[in-house]
Order: C-alpha cells, then structure tokens, then sequence
C-alpha cells in the first residue's frame, strides 16, 4: 500500500500558504466552503489513489480512522 | 373511452374453493396481481406448477409508477414468453442529460452495446406492463395451464406452518380457508402478510417528497432522461422529465419534507408548478398525480419456511436508478425454478436458503446504489450540498467530476458473486460471464443467444464438444454447442471464450452461469450441476 507523504514536501511553504489564504480573500463563507469543496475534489481526483486518500482522511479526522495504526 | 386502469382485469368469480367443506390446497398461491406476482406465476405455471393467485383488487394500477424497465427484466420477459409487446410499446431511450441551475452540465449514453436482442431500457406506464402480463396469463390458460386469477381476494390472516400455510380469504362473498404448499408474497412495499407475520423492514427512511405526475402533451422535448439540480422553475430542489409512451410524460419534482401532502396533490396547486417547469404555452392534461416518499429498506430474510417474499414486499429502494420493480423481477427469476426443483422431489427444500442469499445481495446491492443517489440528490447536511454543488460546478468544465454526478445509477443485472450455487471457473475466460453472472447476449445464426436459453439446465460447448444431453440423477441438462467461426459476429467469442480457446458453460434455468470450464469433462459437469441445486 502506497504510504501517505507526511514528511515536508513543499518547497515555500510560506508562499503555499499565501497562496492557498489568497484564494479566500474577500470572500463569503460560503463561496470559501465552494471553492475548499472543489478543491478537495480536484486535488483528490489528482491523487488517484483510495489508500493514500483514507489516510488522508484519517489524518484529517483522527476520530473516524478505521484503525489508527 | 376508458382507460386501462378503469376496467377489472380480472373481476371477481366466486371459486368452487368457496364452496369447499375444508379447505383447498394449492401447491403455490401468490399473494399480490402485481408486475412481481403476475411473473411469478407465469414461470411457475409454464413450468407445469398450479398456481392461484389473489389480490384485493381487480385491475391493473392506476398511474405509471415503476416507469423504467432495463434490459435484463426484457429478457426476463422474453423467457416468460410475452417480451414483445413490452418493448413494441415502449420508448427506447439512450441519452440523459443532467443540469444544474440553468446550465446543461453533463449527458451520458447508456451506450448500447451491439449484438444484444433488447435494448438498454425503455420506459411504459406500469398499467400496460401489468395489462400485458394478465394477458400472458390469459394466454397460458387457454393452453389448458393450471393459473388462476383471483381478484378481489383479500388475505386477512396467514398461518405459516411447516407442513403448509393456511390463508383466511375476504371475498364480496364472505370468507374462505385455503390451503398453500408454498406462498409466495408479493403485495407491494407495505405489505399486509409480511406485518401480519410480524415480520422485520428495517432500513432508512428519506425525509423527502416528491410530487409525481402523469401529464399527457404534445410537447417536442427528445426521447431523454432530463434531470435538474436546483433548477429555476423548483428552486433548492431537483426535478426529471421522462417520456412514456401514448404522449404520457413523467415528470417528478422533489418538495422537500415539511410539506402538506394534500395540499401539494390538488390539481390548482400542481398546474402552476408544471407551468412553471415546461413553459406557459404548453397545453397539458394531468392524468395521474402522486406524492412519494420513500425509504431504502429490506426484510432480514426473504425466506421464512414456506413463506417466500419477493419484489417491494421484501425491499423497497428509492426510485433514482429504476431498481425497484426491475429487481423484482430478478427475484421471481430466481426463485421459481428453484421452487419447481423442491416441490418436484429434485432438490432439496435448502435450495430455496440459495434463494435468500442472491437476492438478499440484489438487494443490497441497489440499497446501496440507490442510498448514493438519494444522498447526493437530497443533500442531508449543508457541508453535503456544499460538496454536491462543488461536483456539479466542475463536471461542466471539466471531466473527472462527471462519473461523481449521481442523478441514480441505473439498474444494472446482479452478478451473484460468491454464491453458495456457483461452481467452477476459469479466468481465461472473461469476467462479465463468470459464474454468477447472467448470460449475455450474442447475436448467433438465425437469432439470439439469449432466446435459446433458460428454463432448464444448459451447457454450452463453445468450440467445444460435449455429450447432447445429460442427466443428473432426474436433472437433465441439454446442449448447446456453437462454433465461433460460423456466429454472425465476433460477440460469442469476445464474450464468452475472451483468451480461452474452447469453453463449456453450465447455464442455469434462469439464464445465469453456474460453472464454466475450458472442455467437457462429466464428473465435473455433475458436481457443479449437484452444486448449482443445493445437493452438495
């Protein structure tokens, strides 16, 4: 099973944050919620892969990882 | 002139049964004249099983209600000798469109595959459906079958004993006794035997409405399956538009939960709404109008001794994907050849166990492709609308949010995968045949595959020799052979043999495939048949 990338990955990651703050300036909660859904879609359909993403999910929402090994 | 759904099919005649100083036994009675019932009983009486039918009413239902009907119940149909006029009737459609607000966002093809006899779906008024079936079974009694027709026999009390059921009548007469071997129920989703036996139906309920009409118009909208997200003319909620045939078009529009239901229903009140969605220089006329709410439920087992469920009785799924009459008819399938085995001495009673683990998997099957399609119409929280209208938004642009809108999956055949029947097979072979799974059809010479299969045990020898026929302790089975060379086309091949060179397919009665090997070899042939009807 491929493996979660957990470790830094990203090379500026002030300027990642920058850019992901930037994409909600100015909006509306819920143009922001909008935009974070398609987001995690997108970027989800870009991983591809089931395993890594339920680890994903249970890094995300520790409470619902089936087993938190 | 009076439409179907006006007459008594089948008025009630007081039966000698009425008459009888104790009461008469019927080897099967079926409980419910409707789509699943009536099939049930035409299979088990072109199969030799008497057969005796009641329901409390005495005509076909009245509005379209179960709309859509897929390929494999056609095919169903065709084996229970009347599919023609079912698909000569109705509308075959491909094309479905899905918008969302005022943009068209996606369409999909239910892309026909070639060399297949009926086509992926057509849509008929549920009224014809059961007319055509009472006509089939009018048929069948003039040559001289044992199935009766019973109408206005309503069940008031049922004692499910192990040596037979005893059922207490209601007639325009007064009452009557009977007498069953086996019952077979299927009266609908609120069914009266399975509360009278205190029966389980657990599942969960959609806290949704939706107003549903038949509305004859000469309108120009093309032969397709159109569904609204959040559309301008229901605001917040979905709608679709299907095609019937006579001009007779379905429209479904979602309300909500906090509605008042009676309200809703009258006429001055869904004019304006019709109005609204189809233009005010349409001219239409309301033929039927309903409000539906639905759950996605399921008894715990379809089999209780000599009580057997079918259809809504024993399931009920929300309508988005046409998985409910069409997965009734899956059921009878099953159930009936099993049954003729049991009461013909040839297979064990646990063969009809079998009969509860396939179609409790159908169920669950569409219960959960169904709850999918419900979550995403009807969104239960906000964060999941947020995500849902995220899906729509994207599948206009681009493709990969496309297969993650879910206006209904669309009732496709149910593979019995790891059934306790299934025998051998071999992964030469390709995996849409594969034990489990129903025959798929072929173009071959002079006809179709699927017309020389079912209603007895079948191998086939594809590029193959095997004996003409077998039988297997009082099973016979019969043989097909074919030779890929002279079939009209390269389907057999492509479907049946994949890498294989040569196969043999043992076919059940009900068109699916118990076994399958890459020659002919008896011992095996027989252990798999012994399989395929509980005795292992």
């Amino acid at each position: 099973m491929k493996k979660l990338t957990t470790t830094p990955n990203i090379v500026d990651p002030d300027g990642l944050y920058a850019e992901l703050l930037a994409l909600h300036d100015g909006r509306e909660e819920d143009e922001s919620h909008a935009i974070n859904a398609r987001l995690v879609l997108i970027l989800a359909n870009h991983i591809g892969d089931r395993d890594v993403l339920r680890q994903a999910y249970a890094l995300a929402a520790p409470e619902l990882a089936p087993n938190n090994a | 002139m009076k439409k179907i759904f006006e007459v008594p099919l089948y008025p009630y005649v007081k039966s000698e049964d009425q008459n009888a100083a104790t009461p008469a036994r019927h080897p099967v009675i079926v409980v419910g004249a409707g789509p699943i019932g009536l099939a049930a009983a035409i299979d088990l009486a072109q199969q030799g099983v008497p057969v005796v039918v009641l329901d409390e009413n005495d005509r076909v239902s009245w509005g379209s209600r179960a709309v859509c009907y897929a390929k494999r119940p056609l095919e169903i149909l065709d084996r229970l000798g009347c599919g023609d006029p079912f698909v000569d009737k109705g509308v075959v459609w491909n094309t479905g469109k899905v918008f969302f607000d005022e943009r068209q966002v996606y369409r999909f093809d239910l892309l026909a595959e070639d060399g297949h006899k009926r086509p992926a779906f057509i849509n008929l008024q549920q009224y014809y459906f059961e007319e055509y079936l009472v006509n089939r079974v009018r048929e069948l009694q003039a040559e001289g079958k044992q199935i009766e027709l019973r109408g206005q026999n309503k069940v008031v009390s049922v004692d499910p004993g192990s040596g037979g059921v005893s059922l207490l009548v209601e007639t325009p007469d007064g009452p009557y006794q009977l007498r069953a071997d086996w019952l077979i129920t299927c009266d609908g989703a609120a069914s009266p035997i399975r509360n009278m036996m205190g029966l389980d139906f657990v599942g969960r309920v959609f806290e949704d409405n939706f107003l549903i009409t038949d509305v004859i118009m000469d309108a120009d909208f093309p032969t397709e399956r159109w569904f609204w997200f959040d559309p301008p003319f229901n605001r917040g909620q979905s709608a679709l538009l299907h095609k019937q045939p006579d001009s007779v078009w379905r429209i479904d529009l979602q309300l909500g939960w906090n509605i008042d239901k009676e309200e809703e229903k009258k006429t001055e009140n869904v004019i304006p709404r019709l109005k609204a969605m189809l233009g005010d220089d349409v001219k239409f006329e309301i033929e039927w109008v309903s409000i539906y709410t639905f759950q996605c439920c399921r008894m715990e087992k379809f089999r209780h001794g000599r009580v057997l469920f079918a259809g809504d009785a024993a399931h009920q799924v929300s309508p988005f994907g046409a998985r409910g009459a069409n997965s009734g008819l899956q059921d009878t399938d099953n159930l009936c050849w099993k049954l003729k085995l049991v009461i013909d001495g040839k297979a064990p009673d646990s063969l009809l166990d079998s009969y509860d683990v396939e179609r409790v998997h159908g169920a669950d099957e569409n219960i959960l492709n169904s709850s999918r399609a419900t979550d995403f119409i009807t969104p239960k929280s906000e964060i999941s609308r947020v995500f849902r209208d995220a899906v729509l938004d994207l599948s206009e642009k681009v493709e990969f949010a496309r297969p993650l809108v879910n206006s209904g999956r669309l009732s496709v055949p149910c593979v019995y995968d790891g059934s306790p029947l299934n025998g051998a097979d071999d992964t030469a072979m390709p995996s849409r045949t594969r034990p489990g799974a129903p025959a798929v059809d072929a173009p071959i010479e002079g006809g179709w595959l699927i017309d020389k299969l079912g209603g007895r045990f079948q191998l086939l020898a594809i590029d193959a020799q095997a004996p003409g026929e077998l039988d297997v302790g009082g099973v016979p089975i019969e043989t097909l052979t074919f030779d890929t060379r002279k079939t009209p086309s390269n389907a057999v091949r492509e479907r049946y043999l994949g890498e294989a060179p040569s196969a043999i397919y043992l076919m059940r009665p009900d068109q699916h495939v118990a076994a399958r090997w890459l020659t002919f070899d008896r011992d095996a042939v027989v252990s798999a048949l012994q399989a395929a009807i509980g005795r292992a």
